[in-house]
């Protein structure tokens, strides 16, 4: 009887020994590369993540149909394994754990949002998975040395910046006064920094400096400031539910104030749920697709906009176009690499320099992009209809800038 | 500290009226739990997520080309319907349990509600417009949005009907008579089933003119709920139970005290310290119970 239990156990350890190096070989199964990615399909984020997922996915399909990685004279073609996240946090750095351990996934697309990045990150340092991340704007992700992790997309503090040099420019590069809402999460706050920095570099002065609690959906009383000190520029940053909520606010308190930036237009459909009460918003963005960056997989960003529109049915958010972003740089580090050894893919990945639809892309030594300036769009209406266009910076702008905003009373 | 709400005239005033406006609307939504924790002795942790779901609805119809307002009308019909239904899913057999178990129970519909909304509506932060115009005062320089008092409105007048329904009506004399005592209006004949039923469907009904309410004045998201449960429980800890007319002040007072907060400690400071309050409250009356003589009953 004993002899029977010993050798069933040693016969479970030999089978799951056996398993365990079948798993650890993953990384590359036959011509195919697999790349694991926890996204939120579930719960707070969903939304984001089905725009992260469905703009890895349009990558993917074009990759694979347009010859694959090359990688030692071979073509490979790319595969994704996806978990759900449920928009937590934990989960996320479990899914990680899952993913490069019992999967054997070697290489790792991001999740979508900084806090979740932020969980994962750890993980896949550890255990040195190059991981690429598309959604994860925060700028303290890039300042804790991490060696394998890069972002396609600017970090979070450069969102803003932009907007304020634009204000002090029609000032006539004078300093303006600043009144700024922010709400207290990772993302907001890294925005907030960035804002601070530029009046700092610009001898701004912020008047107003409100950190919004998550939990709060009214800004009356920060709006109620604002029209008191009257300041040159408003800034808020809040997600999409700050965005919705500013200009539902300040249209009801008629609050005037000659330049108005924000976050999150996008995202929120801005112009489409508020309609002429967002125009003359200023929103920062990634991307937009009348920007004239190029590749060869996708040309330009107006295809890249039909061809996304084509396969799911809405035009893509700059968070669909990054992630897609993301999958042309693993493709060109593989390449590069010639290799599937992940530090040597990691070097390929720190040394990339390259144009995509989306922009270009270079990392620095925190893995942050630096090569890709934000751009800025205004909402502008014309009979009723209303439309982001690229005002800012002018080598892109579709558009002049309309500034100041015109008064409640004339609108 | 920031004393800019003192040196102009207009920002106090402002401040008032939104805190004013913002309290009564909470109330409304404190109102429901009241009743229902008088009655029903159940902690609602779902109320807020009751909310969001009626704000669904009016902005459903938003969306289908009717004003979001009509939901008023609309939202506490389906919602009384949703409320009888978790009634008797769910509530019917905690009812006379613990307390504590009746919290766990309406946590667990709360999550279940809100993974339901996130299923069906999707995660996306959406608005309903009423394009209600603003009025102005003093000169331009106090505005209030007239949804913000068109919610204040719809809300006073809810309360006050639902007073008259709960003094004048059969089924109101039956649940006042259950929240007393339950057994003895067992014995007399009133069918206490169908009181914590109804009383379920009128919280959730509320909840519903109150949805439609926060569509059309704030914003709406599956997972936005809490913030609502949490000051409704506050606002009846603060009032005491079976105190109506405690609840509508205690309503605004909450909103003018968290105006002011944030004017003078700073936004980041406006939930912190309502919290702070409730915890003095609490220990309050912790304070004054401890000195009332004790004795068996």
């Amino acid at each position: 009887m004993k002899n029977l239990y010993r050798s069933i156990l040693t016969f479970i350890s030999v089978l799951a020994l056996v398993f365990s190096f079948g798993t650890a070989n993953a990384k590359v199964e036959g011509d195919t590369i697999v790349l694991g990615a926890a996204v939120s399909l579930t719960g707070k984020y969903s939304t984001n993540g089905e725009h992260t997922k469905n703009g890895y996915n349009l990558a993917v399909d074009r990759i694979n149909s347009m010859g694959g990685v090359k990688v030692g004279g071979k073509s490979y073609k790319f595969k994704i394994i996806y978990y759900d996240d449920e928009s937590n946090s934990k989960r996320a750095a479990q899914l990680a754990e899952r993913l490069i351990k019992q999967d054997g996934v070697k290489y790792m697309l991001g999740p979508y949002s900084s806090g979740l990045t932020k969980a994962i990150a750890p993980v896949t340092e550890e255990n040195k998975i190059p991981m690429v991340e598309a959604n994860g704007a925060s700028r303290s992700l890039f300042t804790k040395g991490y060696k394998y992790l890069f972002a396609v997309l600017s970090p979070a503090n450069q969102y803003l910046e932009v907007a304020i040099d634009l204000a002090v420019e029609k000032n006539g590069g004078k300093p303006v006064r600043i009144a700024q809402a922010f709400e207290q999460d990772a993302f907001s706050q890294d925005v907030r920094l960035g804002v601070l920095d530029a009046a700092k570099r610009t001898g701004s002065k912020i008047i107003i400096d409100d950190k919004l609690p998550k939990e709060l959906n009214d800004m009356a009383a920060t709006l109620a400031k604002v029209k008191a000190v009257k300041p040159d520029v408003l800034v808020v940053s809040g997600h999409s539910k700050g965005a919705l909520t500013a200009i539902r606010q300040i249209s009801e308190m008629k609050v005037d104030v000659p330049m108005l930036a924000m976050t999150h237009c996008d995202a929120s459909k801005l112009a489409k749920q508020h309609g002429a009460k967002s125009e003359f918003a200023l929103c920062a963005s990634q991307w937009h697709k009348t920007l004239t960056y190029k590749d060869k997989f996708f040309g330009d960003g107006i295809k890249y906009d039909k061809d996304f529109t084509k396969a799911y049915g809405y035009a893509p958010p700059y968070q669909a176009a990054e992630s897609s972003a993301a999958l042309l740089v693993f493709k060109d580090a593989f390449e590069r690499a010639n290799s599937f050894d992940t530090k040597k893919v990691r070097d390929a990945l720190a040394k990339t320099k390259m144009q995509t639809f989306y922009g270009n892309i270079k990392f620095g030594s925190g893995g942050q992009n630096t090569a890709k300036p934000m751009v800025l769009f205004q909402v502008m209406c014309k009979s009723g209809k209303c439309e982001n266009v690229v005002v800012a910076p002018t080598k892109w702008a579709a558009a002049e800038l309309i500034h100041p905003i015109p008064p409640w009373s004339k609108r | 500290m920031d004393f800019l709400v003192f040196q102009v005239p207009a920002l106090t005033a402002q401040a008032i009226l939104d805190g004013i406006l913002l309290g009564i609307l909470f109330a409304l939504i404190a109102y429901g739990m009241a009743l229902q924790w008088g009655v029903m002795n159940i902690i609602n942790i779902a109320q807020g997520e009751l909310v969001i779901m009626g704000g669904y609805i009016a902005y459903f119809m938003y969306m289908s080309g009717i004003h979001p307002a009509w939901g008023i009308f609309v939202s506490p019909i389906i919602m009384f319907f949703v409320g009888v239904f978790i009634y008797k899913l769910v509530i019917n057999k905690v009812v006379d349990r613990d307390m504590f178990i009746s919290i766990l129970a309406t946590f667990g519909i709360s999550i279940l509600m809100m993974q339901l909304m996130n299923f069906g509506f999707g995660s996306d932060v959406v608005v309903a417009q009423s394009d209600f115009g603003t009025t102005m005062l003093f000169n331009n320089s106090v505005t209030l949005p007239n949804s913000k008092i068109f919610s204040a409105v719809v809300s006073i007048v809810c309360a006050v009907l639902l007073t008259i329904y709960m003094k004048k009506s059969k089924l109101g004399r039956a649940i006042r008579a259950t929240a007393q005592n339950a057994r003895a209006a067992k014995i007399l004949g009133v069918d206490t089933e169908k009181v914590y039923a109804s009383t379920f469907g009128i919280n959730a009904a509320l909840c519903g003119v109150a949805g439609a309410l926060v569509a059309i004045t704030f914003t709406l998201h599956p997972y936005v709920g809490l913030p609502y449960t949490v000051r409704s429980f506050m606002i009846v800890i603060v009032a005491g139970l079976g105190n109506l007319p405690g609840v509508a002040m205690s309503g605004m007072g909450l909103g003018v005290f968290e105006e002011f907060a944030d004017y003078l400690l700073g936004t980041e400071f406006r939930i912190a310290t309502v919290f702070f309050l409730l915890v003095l409250i609490l220990v309050y009356r912790r304070f004054k119970l401890a000195k009332t003589r004790e004795y068996l009953k």
